[in-house]
């Protein structure tokens, strides 16, 4: 057997493009705001740092909204990601690495550090009084980032995307749901005395809504607190299989959460950057459904716990719960599944960390009527589709074969389907009959992909 | 066994891989010149745009060859030896085969044209000519693309991403004539044009110059104009690559001749792809396909037959597709470039100048005998079923939703598309329509 390596492909690469002239007043606008932000992370006097913070938001949102207007706004609808591959910011270059420490550097200072973001956080004070009628903590801050993140760069996103109208609507449900359900409506439940709650998290991905303490708690709270929890249950245990059988996990991936949310807007950029090497999907096996068995039996003990009939088991549970609360709930969803976005792709956090993806792959994959099918005999194996799948799913390994693509992980973007130059693939929901049978069109080999 | 192929295209990796599946025990080779692995042509031009990376390019994984014993060699055939059943190679030791596969492709044909050594000016068929494209279109300014097929508008796509003004001298008097019927040509070059593509119809390249250093400079056109180009890309077609089929002694015209089970004129050597020929093509199909879908079929064809299972090449129904900048093309059946005697033809046109639908059908019993679209996505089995069963057109409008394969939230064109065959075709009934999809 005789093997050789394959050679590098020393294609002559041009000169970087230099930044349209034009491109270059928003960006300095971007530019700005971060040096502002700076000033009013550093400034003790409360008022010269608001000042300080609401210059940085709104130079650093209206240069972001300038700069992807001029930038995917003005030319040609359609699907055209040139240089991707060859832009130090996309493809792991070092704007990518410095883009990934500072973001990474953002949520260590947030979860273990908030005392350095204090100036910024006393800087919100007054919305904070007029949104949730109390005092900015950390979490308003991260809350107002991620909301603004997901308004701005879903700017960018609908702009991008404006030829193909399932982006569109993927795109503004995204931003409707992080704005209204996870800023403004949590904020609005503080103000009226009543628990934050997030009506579009639920367990597991939310793992402690279903805890007894939790629980217990909004039980107690009255009407709307037994509303939030019947809300929980029926959306983890009904509305979930209910949903998934009919339009797969993408209801809910690409269309409703916030983790997904972000990815979609803020991460899209980064998107042809998950790995698809079969490695990458062993790694995700061996992560993923682990921490859906570790959040399934944390619940389940503590609901044991709960009931008394166990005494000891506060041993186990506190040491877990803290465990998963860690590893998984700060580290795993928080600072790797962000800040890696430059450098692993935007979903690394969905793909190989979140228990709800789990457990809607389970039932995408073989209780769904969500299929991505391919047409006929007509790939011709260019890879648009596996570079533009944020999930790491190797689309052309099925679309070559003609075979419809049913994977768990698939959150149904929709990209593939944008970047086939062919028209080959297209997100179907439909009889579950034939839902796996390949196209007659190619004969199936049956040599194995995964 | 012992199975051989020279070339590592999509015709000698379709024939492996099937090989291996009917043959678990054979031991199979895989010899490829140009690069160690097997890669999609048609993704080239990605690379150049910077879509993609020479990996993403590869369909398969490198562990898949491995782990499936198909033998790959990174080298060149020089010779075969019919009668001793041996291949000669350029860098190793000669390889015997009890069943060879000749599966060598194309090369780009280009005429003679004065100044044609001149550097900046090539063809485009494989790695290689993307390796000196993207040399040489450094710090270009304009660049002239010649020949009006479907490397042309890659071409064009590739240097106007750079910002390099594009120059296209297509020959005939409209865009892709041979192929496509005269609306389909309309709206693709006014396409084309709105992508600031300077597109010259009924122009020809008549020489090319060059400077002092032996680069090119102009071109002059039969039209007697000089532009300014420092890269020339022709795109005049290709042809078999007949080398080695030469050197071996098959009987070979235009291709590597073959009859219908894929065999040349000496035993046990077959040849499959872009580099055969046809002795006796079917009615209405060609002598030699040099396309992707026929080579992955013929590919598929030979091996069944090398593998003991005797099976002739039959394509089936036509099918191919395209892209133009961002307007998709999709063809299924048979539509002639030119009106033909007792074929009726549909024709639908968004006002926007973005989707377009034709349909030929047979005037006698209105039998579809074909569909193209532009800026539309139709289903594949949907119009295999059609076609094969001649369904007749007042059904096919009817149920055109069935065939719609553009994305969810996409917006339908079906009750425009009836309305406009309504009038273009008001003694023909058109049944109750159906809803789009699978459901």
């Amino acid at each position: 057997m005789q093997d050789h390596p394959t050679p590098s492909l020393a294609l002559a690469q041009p000169p970087p493009a230099a930044t349209p002239p034009g491109e270059k007043l928003p960006l300095a606008a971007v530019a700005l705001g971060l040096l502002a932000l700076l000033v009013a992370a550093a400034d003790a006097d409360h008022n010269r740092a608001r000042l300080s913070l609401y210059a940085a938001l709104a130079l650093v949102s209206g240069g972001a909204l300038g700069w992807a207007w001029l930038a995917f706004g003005r030319p040609a609808a359609g699907w055209h990601p040139h240089d991707l591959w060859r832009r130090a910011s996309t493809s792991r270059g070092a704007v990518a690495w410095a883009t990934g420490v500072a973001l990474t550097g953002f949520y260590v200072v947030l979860y273990w550090f908030p005392g350095l973001l204090e100036n910024l956080i006393r800087a919100l004070d007054p919305f904070s009084a007029w949104l949730r009628h109390r005092a900015a903590d950390q979490w308003l801050l991260y809350g107002t980032f991620y909301t603004l993140a997901v308004l701005v760069l879903g700017g960018r996103a609908l702009w991008k995307y404006r030829s193909t109208r399932y982006h569109l609507a993927r795109t503004a449900s995204v931003m409707f749901f992080q704005l209204g359900f996870s800023f403004l409506l949590p904020g609005l439940l503080l103000a009226l005395q009543q628990p934050e709650y997030y009506f579009s998290y639920f367990w597991p991905l939310k793992y402690d809504y279903l805890f007894p303490d939790a629980v217990g708690k909004l039980l107690h709270g009255g009407g709307l607190g037994v509303f939030m929890v019947f809300w929980g249950v029926v959306l983890s245990f009904l509305a979930t299989p209910v949903l998934t059988y009919f339009f797969g996990k993408r209801w809910y991936c690409a269309w409703v959460c916030g983790c997904g949310g972000l990815a979609e807007t803020a991460g899209d950029a980064y998107r042809h950057l998950s790995d698809k090497s079969r490695t990458a999907w062993r790694w995700e096996m061996r992560l993923l459904y682990p921490i859906l068995g570790l959040i399934l039996l944390l619940t389940a003990l503590l609901w044991v716990g709960a009931s008394g009939a166990v005494p000891a088991l506060g041993v186990v549970t506190g040491p877990l719960g803290q465990l998963y609360g860690f590893a998984i709930g700060s580290i795993f969803s928080g600072v790797v599944g962000v800040g890696f976005y430059p450098l692993l792709g935007s979903r690394v956090w969905c793909r190989f960390g979140c228990p709800m993806a789990a457990y809607l792959g389970l039932l995408q994959k073989h209780f769904s009527r969500f299929r991505i099918s391919t047409n006929g005999g007509q790939c011709i194996s260019c890879g648009n589709c596996s570079n533009a799948c944020e999930m790491g799913i190797d689309v052309k390994q099925y679309a070559q074969r003609g075979a419809p693509i049913v994977r768990a992980a698939c959150v149904g973007c929709g990209l593939c389907a944008t970047a086939c130059p062919r028209g080959v693939l297209n997100l179907e929901n439909g009889p579950r009959e034939g839902r796996l049978a390949a196209s007659t069109f190619i004969h199936a080999d049956s040599l194995r992909i995964l | 066994m012992h199975f051989v192929i020279i070339g590592n295209g999509i015709t000698g990796v379709s024939a492996a891989i099937t090989a291996r599946r009917l043959l678990p025990e054979a031991r199979i080779t895989l010899v490829g010149a140009e690069s160690a692995h097997h890669y999609s042509r048609p993704a080239l031009m990605y690379l150049y745009l910077g879509h993609l990376r020479y990996a993403d390019v590869k369909p398969h994984a490198d562990w898949f060859w491995a782990e499936n014993r198909l033998e790959l060699l990174h080298d060149e055939a020089l010779g075969v030896h019919t009668a001793a059943r041996t291949v000669q190679l350029a860098a190793g030791p000669s390889l015997a085969y009890d069943r060879l596969l000749l599966a060598t492709g194309s090369v780009p044909r280009i005429p003679g044209w004065p100044g044609r050594q001149l550097r900046g000016v090539q063809g485009f068929y494989g790695l290689p000519d993307l390796e000196s494209m993207s040399r040489d279109t450094q710090g270009v300014a304009h660049a002239v693309v010649v020949g009006g097929g479907l490397i042309g508008v890659e071409l064009a796509e590739m240097l106007h991403s750079r910002g390099i003004h594009v120059t296209w001298l297509v020959r005939e008097g409209r865009y892709w004539q041979s192929v496509l019927p005269a609306e389909e040509s309309a709206m693709l070059e006014a396409h084309i044009r709105d992508q600031h593509i300077d597109l010259q119809l009924t122009t020809e390249l008549r020489e090319l110059r060059g400077n002092a250093q032996g680069r090119v400079q102009a071109v002059e056109t039969t039209t007697g104009q000089v532009l300014p180009a420092e890269w020339v890309g022709l795109a005049t077609g290709v042809q078999p690559n007949l080398v080695l089929a030469q050197a071996a002694g098959l009987a070979t015209d235009r291709g590597i001749l073959v009859d219908e089970m894929l065999e040349t004129s000496a035993p046990g050597v077959y040849a499959a792809g872009d580099c055969a020929q046809h002795r006796r093509p079917a009615p209405g199909e060609v002598a030699v396909e040099q396309l992707w879908y026929t080579g992955r079929m013929q590919g598929e064809t030979v091996a069944h037959t090398i593998c003991g299972e005797p099976t002739p090449y039959r394509r089936g129904e036509w099918f191919n597709s395209a892209k133009f900048f961002h307007l998709e093309y999709q063809t299924y059946g048979r539509v002639p470039a030119q009106p033909t005697a007792g074929i009726a033809s549909f024709c639908w046109q968004h006002p926007n100048g973005k989707h377009l639908l034709r349909i030929n059908f047979c005037g006698a019993d209105q039998a579809v005998t074909g569909v193209n679209t532009l800026g539309l996505r139709q289903r594949q089995d949907v119009w295999e079923h059609w076609l094969r069963e001649k369904t007749p057109i007042g059904t096919v409008v009817a149920q055109l939703a069935a065939a719609n394969f553009d994305p969810e939230f996409a917006r339908q064109h079906e009750p425009a598309i009836r309305r406009a065959f309504a009038q273009q075709f008001p003694s023909i009934a058109v049944e109750k329509p159906r809803r789009k999809g699978l459901w």
